[in-house]
């Protein structure tokens, strides 16, 4: 891995609530390929959510409130990275728009979505990493968030990255763009069709005959772990940072804890 | 037509139980988008056509008081009349009155969607004229009185079986030996019936793709001819187009044109595009001694300048229905109205009110494909927001919906009372969870768990271990 | 009636900024857009390029050294395909253009059409090579349902007429109907202008794609060099 530069860089790490409340893993995985890379990495006590669960659902007030407290507990670092296309996504593009009676905090949420990055296309587009030590013995398919994707224009970073790693060998899906149904309070508004919709992926998904799926988003992961679990595949779900960081000795997501490891759990 | 949209989730379940439906939608997400991505990669001018075209429309949005008028001043030069309508009442009372003056007991149609937005085909019944649809898609919907299910291809939920069933049942002249097992036949069939028809017309009556105001013509794009024989064979040539169809020049029109059939259908052009400018001349051999454009608002200028304004850019090339994922799950019927898609759910609820529309904007994953995809870069996502944030706005989201986000809203906002709450849910779960790893039942999870497990988390929160590790 | 016009037109002032004087420049400029480079190439080549992309949607094409191996080339074709050898033509290709006779097989007709031919046969305005599209205008000696209700349609067209692209022929009409005894300036216009693009096709029944549906099953296109 590079060399430490000789101005280290501060990053706050915006966990995401998703990761902060079901796969403390992959934070300390964000944070791992951070630190690697020479960042001094953060983890302000000071967040819960990125609001978009509220600015989704049309309540732009709360979503507001979340949104300040968050440009409080950021702004004061060089960047501002999170392990989720959607929750960077929704920082950088949309926590402007939420103060249009506010030129203060509009100001200051600008300046924070100038800093603001998804985890991976920080490794590879700020940091120029371009090197992985470590190793994943699988086949990997991997899925393009739709934030990642589209908000983030994510597409080659990911797997720029995934070819560095040794004993791994990318699979593509058909459909790797094609939402998988999640969608925040969509997937349990309009279970049918997100169900439909996660089903379809799963079929993709094995159709590559992959054993490991992988993804930026934890949403999007659970969601697709969910479906296959519940169709009896054995298909590994990770995120993304769990392998580049070559911290997989844990149980994937969805997966039983080894009986006979008993981890200090806070 | 009457609207089923307030039973969108009802109207989704009956269709993805629907196989053949399944089958049908299988077939037209392959088919479109490998289509249209194969037509943008053969032309490197594409994405600048498209921004060209976006431009175009804006800068008519701007100015559309001064097109307006000078393509009616055109049309009337032309000999033909422009008739200005605000309503979709309007708009009936028009077209009847133009078809009863004409002495009309036969219309011939070729497909138009605002025609379907205004009803009008009841309208004409209703009054002894016989309206009859010569697209071939329309005409199968019309025989099954079923509303089109998408914008440029309407029978598209239906087999070849079905359609020859319909066939059998509708036409009554039909020899019960004759084969209508192949497409080919079935097309046959069509089009000879249709033939008739169209022969003996009385009015003809089109959509218009565009409107070009420096000349006063209206645009007609079809793959099958069947506008050129609705405007060409009848002596008078009714046109119906909604207010923001207006293009300024021939030029514009042609830039629009060159990102329209590549989106639709992925063709480079429509077989057939056509440009009418007023009726028949003196010494012409064929044509409308009539023509008549009708020129509806229904909600348009209700949405200038509001944050639904760029929808007015839309050209109803159908690219964001066929690469919807929700589009491609529930088909078009699942809808409840005239329009479908991610298109539909942004246009539907400003024509029928957000009461009846509820659902439509909802039901999204925000995925962004259409925006993507949208020729006219119609911000699609943005808008469906604006939706949900009026129905919060206007406590229309349910009172449930609106509880419980209040409530964790107000945990979210304050982290350290978060941090509170979520420490003990989470180690009970996450106990709980250890041995299988996943939950194949949770209180109040049934939206997930009714189709998926959820998985286990894994034990702490990041937070609170990460400070724990890093600060003993 | 109060009216219709007046409301919707207020309406639409209100709400919008526009001032007329752009959008006036921009009607009498009538400026090009972004006009595709594949269109731009010389004279062979710029046919060529006609010929596939009209092959490329499922029309067929023929040469003739001039106007007066026109028959004989739609004779050929006629026949290659079992058609009957019956002809409704557009006036403008009658016999004082095109030496129909000396075809003594073919059986030749003027005027429009009523739905009991064959094959009809039209005169272009032009070709444009960008996408393969001939450009028809109606007139007394090219009437439109020629084009549309025989099964087979025939187009002649000169290889000089075939273009890059369609805004040379938006000048080209322009140019050459200015003259026409206008009071309004877009009487250029002829009643219709006929953009086709191969045969008719339909692909609404199980989006199987079947040529034919209203309009013509076969383009046939002569293009006619000297």
């Amino acid at each position: 891995m590079s060399e430490t530069p000789a101005r280290s860089i501060s990053v706050g790490l915006f966990a995401t609530c998703l990761v902060d409340l079901t796969r403390p893993s992959v934070g300390f995985a964000s944070a791992k390929l951070m630190e690697d890379a020479g960042c001094r990495v953060s983890v302000p006590q000071a967040q819960s959510c990125c609001g978009q669960p509220a600015y989704n659902a049309g309540d732009n007030a709360d979503a507001a409130a979340i949104a300040a407290n968050v440009i409080g507990a950021f702004e004061g670092f060089d960047y501002v990275v999170a392990p989720s296309g959607s929750c960077a996504g929704m920082i950088k593009h949309h926590f402007v728009g939420l103060f249009e009676d506010d030129p203060v905090m509009a100001a200051r949420a600008g300046a924070l979505s100038a800093k603001t990055h998804e985890l991976i296309s920080f490794l590879t587009d700020v940091l120029q990493v371009d090197g992985i030590e470590c190793a994943y013995d699988g086949t990997v398919t991997y899925h393009d968030s739709c934030s990642s994707l589209r908000e983030m224009k994510i597409k080659d970073q990911p797997r720029a990255l995934l070819s560095r790693v040794s004993g791994l060998s990318l699979k593509e899906s058909e459909e790797s763009e094609t939402c998988c149904g999640f969608g925040g309070l969509f997937c349990v508004k309009y279970p049918d069709i997100s169900g439909h919709m996660v089903d379809a992926k799963v079929d993709d998904i094995l159709a590559t005959g992959a054993d490991t799926l992988l993804a930026g988003d934890l949403g999007c992961l659970m969601n697709m772990a969910g479906r296959l679990h519940r169709r009896g595949s054995e298909v590994r779900v990770r995120h993304i940072a769990e392998v580049l960081a070559g911290m997989t000795d844990g149980p994937a997501i969805g997966a039983p804890a080894p009986l006979d490891t008993d981890k200090d759990k806070n | 037509m009457e609207s089923t949209a307030g039973t969108f989730k009802e109207n989704a379940k009956q269709a993805l139980a629907d196989a053949k439906l399944r089958d049908a939608l299988a077939k037209l997400s392959d088919g479109f988008p490998v289509k249209r991505r194969d037509a943008a990669a053969r032309l490197p001018e594409f994405d600048d056509l498209c921004d060209q075209a976006k431009a175009i429309k804006e800068h008519v949005l701007e100015n559309l008081g001064f097109y307006l008028e000078a393509f009616e001043a055109r049309v009337t030069e032309a000999g033909g009349t422009v008739h200005w309508c605000r309503s979709a009442a309007e708009a009936r009372t028009t077209i009847l009155r133009i078809c009863k003056q004409a002495g009309a007991k036969t219309v011939t149609k070729s497909k138009s969607m605002i025609s379907e937005e205004i009803a009008i085909n009841e309208h004409l019944e209703t009054h002894d004229v016989e309206p009859v649809e010569t697209d071939l898609g329309e005409y199968i919907i019309q025989l099954r009185h079923e509303p089109p299910s998408h914008i440029i291809a309407p029978a598209i939920h239906l087999t070849k079986d079905q359609i020859a069933d319909t066939f059998r049942e509708k036409h009554s002249h039909l020899d019960a030996a004759r084969n209508l097992e192949e497409p080919e036949t079935l097309l046959e069939e069509a089009r000879g019936e249709l033939r008739r028809k169209f022969i003996a017309a009385d009015v003809g009556l089109t959509g218009a793709n565009m409107l070009v105001a420096e000349t006063g013509s209206i645009v007609l794009v079809t793959n099958e001819g069947n506008a050129d024989l609705t405007y060409s064979l009848p002596k008078t040539h009714i046109a119906i187009a909604s207010l923001e169809k207006i293009v300024p020049t021939l030029e514009d029109a042609t830039t629009i044109l060159r990102v329209l059939a590549r989106s639709a259908t992925g063709q480079d052009m429509s077989v057939y595009t056509t440009f009418c400018t007023g009726p028949k001349r003196a010494q012409d051999l064929d044509g409308p001694e009539d023509f008549h454009v009708v020129l509806l608002d229904n909600g348009r200028t209700k949405m200038l300048g509001t944050e639904f304004h760029d929808m007015l850019r839309c050209i109803r090339c159908g690219a964001c229905l066929n690469h919807c994922p929700i589009y491609k799950a529930v088909g078009g019927h699942a809808y409840g109205w005239v329009y479908s898609g991610p298109m539909g759910a942004v246009l539907i609820p400003n024509l029928i009110g957000l009461d009846e529309a509820h659902h439509l904007p909802n039901a999204s994953t925000l995925c962004g494909k259409c925006e993507e995809v949208c020729p006219m870069r119609i911000p699609l996502p943005r808008m469906l927001r604006s939706w949900r944030k009026k129905q919060f706005e206007q406590e229309k989201t349910s009172f449930v919906s609106r509880t419980a986000l209040k409530a964790w809203a107000a945990l979210a906002r304050r982290p350290w009372l978060y941090r509170l709450a979520v420490a003990a849910p989470i180690a009970v779960l996450a106990l709980l969870g250890r041995e299988k790893g996943r939950f194949r039942w949770l209180p109040l999870g049934g939206g997930w768990t009714s189709l998926r497990d959820m998985p286990a988390p894994e034990g702490g929160t990041f937070i609170s271990r990460w400070h724990k590790e890093r600060q003993p | 009636m109060s009216d219709a016009r007046t409301d919707i037109l207020a309406a639409v002032k209100a709400a919008t900024p526009g001032t007329d004087d752009e959008a006036r420049q921009r009607l009498a400029d009538h400026r090009a857009g972004v006009i595709p480079a594949r269109g731009r190439l010389g004279d062979k080549a710029r046919v060529d390029l006609f010929i596939r992309e009209a092959e490329r949607v499922n029309a067929t094409v023929a040469r003739a050294s001039s106007m007066a191996g026109v028959p004989r080339e739609v004779a050929r074709f006629l026949a290659k395909n079992n058609l009957p050898m019956n002809l409704k033509i557009a006036p403008d290709i009658s016999g004082k253009t095109i030496p129909w006779t000396e075809q003594t097989l073919l059986s030749v007709e003027e005027g429009r059409a009523d739905g009991s031919e064959t094959a009809g046969v039209s005169r272009a305005f032009a070709g444009v090579a960008e996408t393969g599209t001939l450009v028809l205008l109606s007139g007394p000696g090219n009437p439109t349902t020629l084009s549309f209700l025989p099964p087979t349609h025939v187009v002649v067209v000169a290889a000089s007429e075939i273009a890059g692209d369609y805004e040379q022929i938006w000048g080209r009409l322009r140019a050459e109907n200015a003259d026409e005894e206008s009071e309004a300036g877009a009487r250029f216009m002829p009643r219709n202008v006929n953009w086709i693009t191969g045969p008719s096709r339909t692909a609404d029944i199980e989006q199987t794609l079947l040529l034919g549906a209203h309009g013509p099953q076969r383009l046939h296109i002569v293009i006619v060099d000297e």
